[in-house]
């Protein structure tokens, strides 16, 4: 959990995520910040998440992120 | 629709690209990154350098360029042209077609076919085929193709979505009759509900330019641009490509009874490095047999990229090898093809600046 929001910090550094319930409607994150996110997961997890996945919803929390990344075969 | 066609092949490609570079840090200013953003996304993205023409520049005047530095070289020899295609969606007016102007500056044959297409990133797939096309006819031998885009004048300086990316060129491509290259296997698809994924709203009949379709208008997320300019639904043409190019490369190999490790390079339209990895992970291709380097050196030039980013990375090397590519277009329309041909043993293969 610390970790994403570690590289989400990376991405938004003025952000406060930890207060958002959902990052998309909140506008903590627009869909420039989706590519350099999944890039980072990418990276960190050494996975490559699949492109049909990269949509919104997907990244719209912390909760939604892990989903994702264990969909990938992280474990969390 | 799967193609194919035998006994074609392609002997030369020439690529005119822009001494004008510009670099994506000295632009910053305006777009509304956050210095994180912009350091993330030149590295994701690929935003580093582009190339783009002066605004005097038209797309007549670069294929005759290059043609004339053909004809100098000895290259190619103006007799030998049979059938003259431009691709481009950066005509020099809406009428006459490009072809005719450049087949009148150069002082071609009569007897010459003359043909423009309007398309964009598949244009040079859409061009391939027509010149194969064409090579079916007996009095048909040699077809001089020509791709190019200045895209770049239709473009806002303050649009991030696309200004970052943009980049011009022109190419040239000689395509002719041979006995001695493998069948060429193709196929092409399009989708017209996504008309406007990609789109400049006004400047034809339906929206003739005034002073109010230049009117720059804040889209919402801070870019700037007017009915001018291009207009492109970043989302929507990240998920078409996702969706649709992968699972075509696959049905086209197929087709063909090619392993997909056959193929030496897989020589795509370049939208953006990330977009490139995401499809070359997808068809579990290596990086490094899908060249991603054309954005970060030169931008993305429409359907020129795809022979810019073969004279880029093999140049020479074609001279002397031939190798089996996998080449694909995809973007406005919406189109998306692609093609597996033998390219090498080529007559020049290299690039030039205007």
């Amino acid at each position: 959990m610390e970790k994403i929001i570690t590289i989400l910090k990376s991405i938004r550094p003025e952000v406060d995520f930890t207060s958002s319930c959902n990052f998309i409607t909140d506008g903590l994150l627009d869909s420039f910040d989706l590519i350099s996110l999944v890039s980072e997961l990418d990276s960190v997890f050494s996975i490559s998440i699949d492109g049909m996945d990269i949509i919104q919803e997907n990244f719209s929390s912390i909760d939604a992120i892990k989903n994702l990344l264990i969909k990938n075969g992280v474990t969390l | 629709m799967n193609l194919k066609f035998q006994n074609k092949k392609i002997s030369g490609i020439l690529t005119i690209i822009p001494e004008n570079e510009l670099a994506f840090e000295d632009e910053l200013d305006n777009f509304n990154f956050t210095k994180a953003q912009s350091m993330k996304l030149k590295m994701v993205m690929g935003y580093d350098r582009h190339r783009i023409f002066n605004a005097d520049v038209c797309a007549s005047d670069l294929i005759v360029k290059g043609m004339n530095y053909l004809f100098d070289q000895q290259k190619l020899k103006k007799e030998d042209i049979d059938a003259l295609i431009v691709v481009t969606q950066s005509p020099d007016y809406l009428m006459p077609g490009t072809s005719t102007i450049i087949h009148g500056k150069l002082d071609l044959n009569q007897d010459i076919f003359c043909l423009d297409i309007n398309q964009g990133c598949a244009g040079y797939i859409m061009g391939l085929y027509q010149a194969f096309m064409l090579l079916e006819q007996k009095s048909i031998q040699k077809v001089v193709l020509a791709n190019v885009d200045i895209l770049s004048h239709k473009v806002s300086i303050k649009d991030r979505n696309s200004y970052p990316l943009v980049g011009d060129a022109a190419s040239i491509t000689i395509v002719e009759k041979d006995t001695k290259h493998s069948e060429i296997f193709a196929n092409i698809k399009f989708d017209g509900s996504g008309w406007d994924a990609l789109l400049i709203p006004a400047g034809g009949f339906k929206l003739p330019s005034s002073p109010e379709t230049s009117i720059l208008v804040d889209d919402g997320a801070g870019n700037l641009r007017s009915k001018d300019h291009l207009v492109m639904k970043g989302d929507s043409v990240f998920s078409f490509v996702q969706a649709k190019v992968p699972p075509m490369i696959q049905d086209l190999l197929e087709y063909a009874a090619v392993d997909k490790d056959a193929v030496d390079y897989y020589m795509f339209h370049q939208p953006n490095k990330f977009m490139l990895k995401k499809v070359a992970d997808k068809l579990g291709v290596p990086h490094e047999k899908m060249p991603h380097n054309t954005v970060e050196n030169f931008g993305n030039s429409s359907g020129v990229t795809i022979p810019t980013t073969i004279a880029f990375n093999l140049g020479d090397r074609l001279l002397s090898q031939k190798y089996l590519m996998c080449l694909s277009g995809f973007g406005v329309g919406l189109t998306w093809g692609a093609m597996l041909i033998e390219i090498g043993n080529l007559d020049f293969c290299e690039l030039i600046e205007y």
